[in-house]
């Protein structure tokens, strides 16, 4: 059995990869796949305090949490593709209209 | 008030005084109570308002022939006072005293003053201010009587002043001409001038009783038994001669008489010839015992400017063209007789009495017939006048009677009251004041001859269309014309005299002389008086011969250069100082207070309006540019980059692990 401050490790490295992602990538599908990373380090957090702690209720937090990213990344592509509609570009800088 | 004057009046005489002569201070508080009537009712009493004062005046005349009757029965004085109020040990009353002088001015003062009245209904008839001039007529009159009856000589100043303000308010009656409401306060000033020292010798009389009382009574008693210094009285004396000489119009103060003619003619007939100024020689001889138990120059004072008024006011009067102003001079002249005669001591008291009594007649009588004269032809001025005896025959032959009784041609009254003055001076050893006198009647004749027939001979030489007045103002003339005629024989000795026994001085009344050799002087005087003035007018000429004579008309027709002397270095050394430093005061303290107030109120203006605009506006606006401010810095936040958001939340979530980690 895996030790437990190993998985929050890990979990640790793929958060602060999926933050660095979202906060410094230009590609908006690159940062919906950066917020994939986030939420799976949260699942991984969850099923490994389930698993040390011999409780469901952290597996069926990372079920609801899987069902979560399934339908944010349906809306995100959405958005994306028609971000690229209108703007032929996906580069979040580009889309700044929400300022002063 | 009756019971209180009944209890304390004690009657010193063998016949007790008549209800009329108890009762005397009714006459003099008539005219007031028919004053204060017209004033408040006059304008909603039918006619205008000169109703009441000819009733009140019509009564007292009533009341002081009740008077007069009870001197002719033989009674001797009464007196009555009651306390008004008191100043320390100085008492002061309200009273009466009534002896033969008071009831022959009463008689004198309310007769003039009803003709007056009733003349004025005609003469005065479509005046703007009709019922204002009745008031102050009716008030003068109430005065006047004051002055005649009051016992002590506080009360009489009161009246005394009480006319000076009347006479002021009637020479400016017409004061809408600026040379009216002058002539008004040249009077004013300078009558007041004599009241300051005649003040000055109430103070002195009343000092000499000790500091009690200023009864004229109390006063004569005290000075007739030498129980006051010498010096004392003599001061006091000429002290109350200086309000002679102001009221009375006297040398040097007489100069004002003859601007007052710019008052209403009837004024003129009841204030400058018949009463007010009258009332300085009243004052003279109701203390006439001051003036004899005086050192012996005080009444050579009276006498002497008796003396020098009587020629300089007569040839006045001889370059007059406006005819008020001769009967004007003439005035002054004729009271001047009086002065010199009270000048001439106890003998020629009862003469300047009865020459007071009977000039107060026909010069009232003169000044209304010139007044009718000037309401038929509209003007003053002899040269605008002529032929009138055609068209006004009543007017005319009362004037002539006015004027021979004037020019003192027998038998008229003045022809009696002036033989007597010239008697009292020659039996005085005076007879350098007779001889003045003298040349006075020949003057006085001369230019009395010269006005009538300017005035009423030849051909008429003015422009209107005269007219005989209305009989309104011709009854009075008459009733004055007929007194004119018989009350010289009152003072006759041929006929007793019985004036004499009336107004005398002391204890006893001088006996009724008559003189044939004086008589015969005195016509001779008037005789050559009117043959000159009848040489010279007995033909209109231009210019008037008079003025033949060269340096000396000019002289007489610059009035001697007093006025000028008065004007230049008197009146303006005083009055432009004054009037200079008036103006100074109004421009640069009244004007400097409130243009001062207006710079203040402008400097605190823009102080405030400085502090409203920089420090409440600037408050507001700074609060406007200080978020305004904030907004320009707070907005560079909102980029519309959603990643710098989230690194904001990243931060924001790593300091709140921090505090909640290291808490």
């Amino acid at each position: 059995m895996i030790r437990l401050p190993l998985l929050l490790l890990f979990s640790a490295f793929l958060f602060s990869t999926g933050i660095y992602g979202v906060l410094a990538r230009r590609n908006a599908v690159m940062v919906l796949m950066a917020i994939e990373l986030l939420l799976n380090a949260v699942n991984v957090n969850l099923i490994a305090f389930a698993g040390e702690l011999q409780d469901v209720t952290g597996q069926v937090f990372a079920l609801f949490v899987i069902a979560v990213a399934a339908a944010e990344v349906g809306i995100g592509l959405a958005i994306v593709i028609l971000l690229f509609r209108n703007r032929a570009s996906i580069n979040v800088d580009e889309v700044d209209l929400l300022k002063w | 008030m009756v019971a209180l004057l009944g209890a304390e009046g004690a009657a010193t005489t063998q016949i007790g005084a008549n209800w009329f002569v108890q009762h005397a201070w009714v006459i003099a508080v008539l005219p007031f109570v028919s004053a204060a009537l017209t004033l408040f009712f006059g304008k909603r009493t039918p006619g205008g308002g000169p109703i009441y004062g000819i009733a009140a005046i019509a009564a007292g005349l009533v009341m002081s022939l009740g008077v007069g009757w009870h001197f002719v029965q033989g009674g001797g004085p009464y007196e009555a006072n009651i306390q008004w109020f008191h100043i320390g040990s100085l008492q002061m009353q309200l009273g009466i005293y009534v002896d033969g002088l008071t009831a022959v001015m009463l008689v004198v003062v309310t007769t003039v003053s009803l003709m007056v009245h009733i003349y004025s209904l005609g003469y005065m008839h479509d005046d703007v201010r009709y019922t204002w001039f009745f008031v102050v007529l009716s008030l003068f009159t109430g005065a006047m009587l004051d002055v005649v009856l009051a016992s002590n000589l506080f009360q009489l100043l009161v009246g005394w002043e009480v006319m000076g303000v009347c006479s002021y308010l009637l020479i400016g009656h017409w004061y809408e001409d600026p040379v009216n409401s002058g002539s008004a306060i040249k009077a004013f000033i300078t009558t007041r001038i004599g009241d300051v020292p005649f003040m000055f010798g109430i103070f002195a009389l009343i000092f000499a009783t000790g500091l009690t009382t200023s009864n004229i009574q109390v006063i004569s008693g005290l000075v007739a038994n030498h129980q006051v210094s010498s010096v004392l009285v003599t001061a006091a004396a000429l002290l109350l001669f200086g309000g002679t000489i102001g009221k009375s119009a006297q040398f040097p103060l007489y100069v004002w008489l003859p601007d007052a003619m710019a008052g209403p003619t009837p004024v003129s007939a009841l204030i400058h010839a018949a009463t007010m100024v009258a009332a300085g020689i009243y004052l003279v001889a109701r203390t006439f015992q001051v003036f004899v138990s005086a050192d012996p120059i005080a009444l050579h004072v009276v006498a002497v400017i008796g003396a020098i008024t009587l020629l300089l006011a007569a040839f006045l009067a001889l370059v007059q063209n406006d005819i008020k102003r001769v009967l004007a001079y003439s005035t002054v002249s004729q009271l001047a007789y009086m002065v010199a005669a009270l000048g001439l001591g106890p003998e020629g008291y009862p003469a300047a009495m009865f020459h007071l009594f009977t000039h107060a007649f026909f010069k009232a009588l003169l000044f209304l017939g010139a007044g009718s004269v000037i309401h038929a032809v509209h003007s003053n001025d002899m040269k605008d006048m002529g032929g009138l005896r055609k068209v006004m025959p009543v007017t005319f032959v009362t004037f002539l009677i006015g004027s021979l009784a004037l020019g003192g041609v027998p038998p008229f009254a003045g022809f009696f009251s002036k033989d007597e003055i010239i008697l009292a001076a020659k039996n005085g050893h005076d007879l350098w004041l007779a001889a003045v006198l003298l040349i006075g009647a020949v003057i006085t004749a001369f230019y009395t001859t010269r006005m009538v027939l300017l005035t009423f001979f030849g051909e008429y030489r003015g422009e209107a269309h005269p007219h005989e007045s209305p009989r309104v103002m011709t009854a009075p003339l008459i009733v004055l014309a007929g007194a004119t005629c018989f009350v010289g024989l009152l003072g006759f000795a041929p006929v007793g005299a019985p004036f004499l026994d009336w107004v005398y001085f002391g204890g006893e009344p001088l006996e009724a002389v008559f003189s044939p050799a004086v008589a015969i002087i005195s016509i001779v005087a008037v005789v050559i008086g009117i043959w000159g003035g009848y040489t010279v007018y007995k033909r209109w000429r231009t210019p008037d011969p008079i003025t033949r004579l060269g340096g000396v008309y000019t002289l007489l027709e610059r009035k001697y250069y007093l006025d000028d002397f008065y004007w230049n270095d008197i009146v303006r050394p005083i009055r432009d100082p004054i009037a200079a430093a008036t103006y100074w005061t109004n421009q640069y303290v009244i004007d400097g207070v409130v243009n001062g107030s207006a710079k203040l109120t402008y400097a605190f203006s823009a102080v405030a309006s400085w502090f409203d605009r920089n420090v409440i506006d600037g408050v507001v606006n700074g609060a406007g540019t200080v978020s305004a401010m904030f907004g320009r810095g707070l907005r560079t936040i909102q980029t519309g980059k959603v990643q710098w958001y989230a690194v904001g939340l990243f931060l924001g979530v790593i300091v709140l692990t921090f505090f909640i980690t290291t808490r």
